[in-house]
């Protein structure tokens, strides 16, 4: 089966300041892969060459079988901030892929609707951004990231500045939405216990450049929730995760 | 009402204070008139119908030297903060321009425009358009780089990313550039008239100059500020109702749900 997104010995850099080197791994379709490493070590550059915003300076990219060569339309992608449009209701924001409720389809603004009834808000079709808490804004983000159904998830610590309650709220919120209809997911973020509660497997991206040092299956039952994380299997991946980031560290 | 009383105090204070300096042993009436021949000289001239050609024209030069200068700025503007190549070539001819104050070109503006209404746009246009330039440029190169990269992201085709996240991210800027530009035409407009024009309340103050009518000089400054600050008052009100996202005091504070 073709997979959902290939990387082949991919490198990415400036001159003089390599940022990633080597990088080798593939998603199947339905599969969750977390990239897990710390600030600096090449994670969200190398989302952003997935999404086809950056080019790769070596190796190769590709997306159900095609070379990345710009942003796709089957793939959605949600970002550290909320980067909602100020100027736009969070309807519109949702919309956006389609342009906007204008440029939409009835089936489209339906959907955004739908979309926004999943993530928990209902009621915020007409509400601006500057109404919305960052927990809020950060739901109408990812329900902007359904619009088209896309068959490849980006994610770019989308929880990393929120509270830790809601950050673990938004954390089961994803699972929930991806279980519904399980496709390949690219995660990025810093947080072991996040990691654990979302992935099929765990990559560890660190060193500079960034290479990969862990590539580890997650097999915890599904759903995962709270409770998840008193589990022995789980404890032992995290303090196992710890300790190869420990390595990578000193 | 108690927004509007201490500013009305203080106009008592400073009428009372002008009353009692024009007022016996005070100063002659051929250098500070008092205020009701001033007063009495606007009526008369907005009643009697004498101002409003003037009023109009001077209307017309604005105006029409704002809008053009104004969109003609937004548009350049555009495209110098779009497109490299623009820059390169025209940025540091436009810097050089508007280092220079316009109010100089006056003259030479009349040779080429005439003594009517052309010229006086002409000034007014260019005095308006260099604020609103820098303005525009800072807005749409300071728009919010995670936003363009998301729309971007989402295959958004360059137009869209310019109309929908950097035009509007631009637009306080603008608004503001617009602000600053109501005021300098309206000073475009009368120094043109001053320098050569047989209409406009600039020319009412230059011929009252001529015949030493301090009254009639008080009473054309005294509309010009009214028409300043009915300018400064509209733009302020177009800025809350485009800008409408930016701190909107209507809309209640976010609480986590």
């Amino acid at each position: 089966m073709t997979p959902a997104l290939a990387l082949d010995d991919v490198g990415f850099g400036f001159p003089g300041r390599k940022v990633l080197e080597g990088v080798s791994f593939a998603i199947a379709p339905g599969e969750f892969v977390v990239v897990l490493g710390p600030s600096g070590g090449g994670k969200s550059t190398l989302l952003r060459l997935v999404a086809g915003l950056l080019e790769p300076s070596s190796g190769q990219l590709r997306i159900a079988g095609a070379e990345v060569r710009g942003p796709r339309r089957d793939v959605g992608m949600v970002f550290q901030k909320p980067t909602l449009l100020p100027w736009r209701t969070a309807l519109d924001n949702v919309l956006l892929p389609a342009g906007f409720s204008r440029g939409a389809s009835a089936t489209e603004r339906a959907r955004a609707q739908e979309l926004l009834a999943a993530v928990g808000l209902p009621d915020a079709a007409s509400l601006y951004p500057a109404q919305l808490s960052g927990g809020m804004a950060q739901r109408v983000g990812l329900a902007r990231m359904l619009l088209h159904d896309p068959d490849l998830l980006l994610l770019d610590e989308p929880f990393a500045a929120l509270d830790a309650m809601t950050r673990e709220r938004m954390t089961l919120l994803l699972q929930e939405l991806w279980l519904s209809r399980p496709r390949a997911a690219l995660f990025v973020t810093h947080s072991i216990p996040e990691a654990l509660l979302l992935a099929d497997r765990v990559i560890v991206l660190a060193g500079r450049p960034g290479r990969i040092q862990v590539d580890w299956r997650v097999d915890l039952p599904r759903p995962r929730r709270p409770e998840t994380m008193a589990d022995p299997a789980f404890n032992e991946m995290a303090l196992a995760l710890r300790r190869e980031f420990d390595l990578v560290a000193a | 009402m108690t927004r509007l009383f201490p500013p009305l105090v203080t106009l008592v204070l400073i009428l009372g204070a002008w009353q009692f300096a024009t007022g016996p042993g005070g100063l002659p009436s051929y250098l500070l008139p008092a205020p009701w021949p001033v007063a009495w000289a606007i009526w008369d001239g907005l009643v009697g119908g004498a101002f409003w050609p003037h009023l109009g024209f001077t209307l017309t030069a604005t105006l029409t030297g704002f809008a053009i200068g104004s969109v003609s700025a937004i548009l350049v503007g555009a495209l110098v903060a779009e497109s490299r190549l623009f820059e390169r070539f025209v940025y540091p001819y436009l810097v050089a321009i508007q280092a220079m104050p316009k109010v100089a070109l006056a003259p030479l503006i009349l040779v080429w425009f005439g003594f009517g209404l052309a010229s006086k746009v002409v000034l007014v246009a260019l005095i308006c358009f260099f604020p609103l330039l820098v303005n525009t440029i800072t807005g749409i190169r300071g728009a919010d780089r995670d936003l363009v990269e998301m729309a971007r992201s989402f295959s958004r085709s360059p137009a869209f990313v310019f109309l929908h996240v950097k035009l509007p991210a631009a637009a306080p800027g603008i608004m503001a550039g617009l602000q600053i530009g109501i005021v300098l035409a309206l000073i475009g407009a009368i120094v043109g008239e001053f320098v050569a024009s047989d209409r406009g309340v600039g020319y009412l103050i230059g011929s009252a100059t001529v015949n030493m009518n301090v009254t009639a000089m008080f009473a054309g400054v005294l509309v010009l500020a009214a028409v300043g600050m009915a300018g400064s008052a509209i733009i302020r009100a177009l800025h809350r109702r485009v800008v409408f996202w930016e701190a909107d005091p209507r809309l209640p504070p976010p609480s986590e749900g």
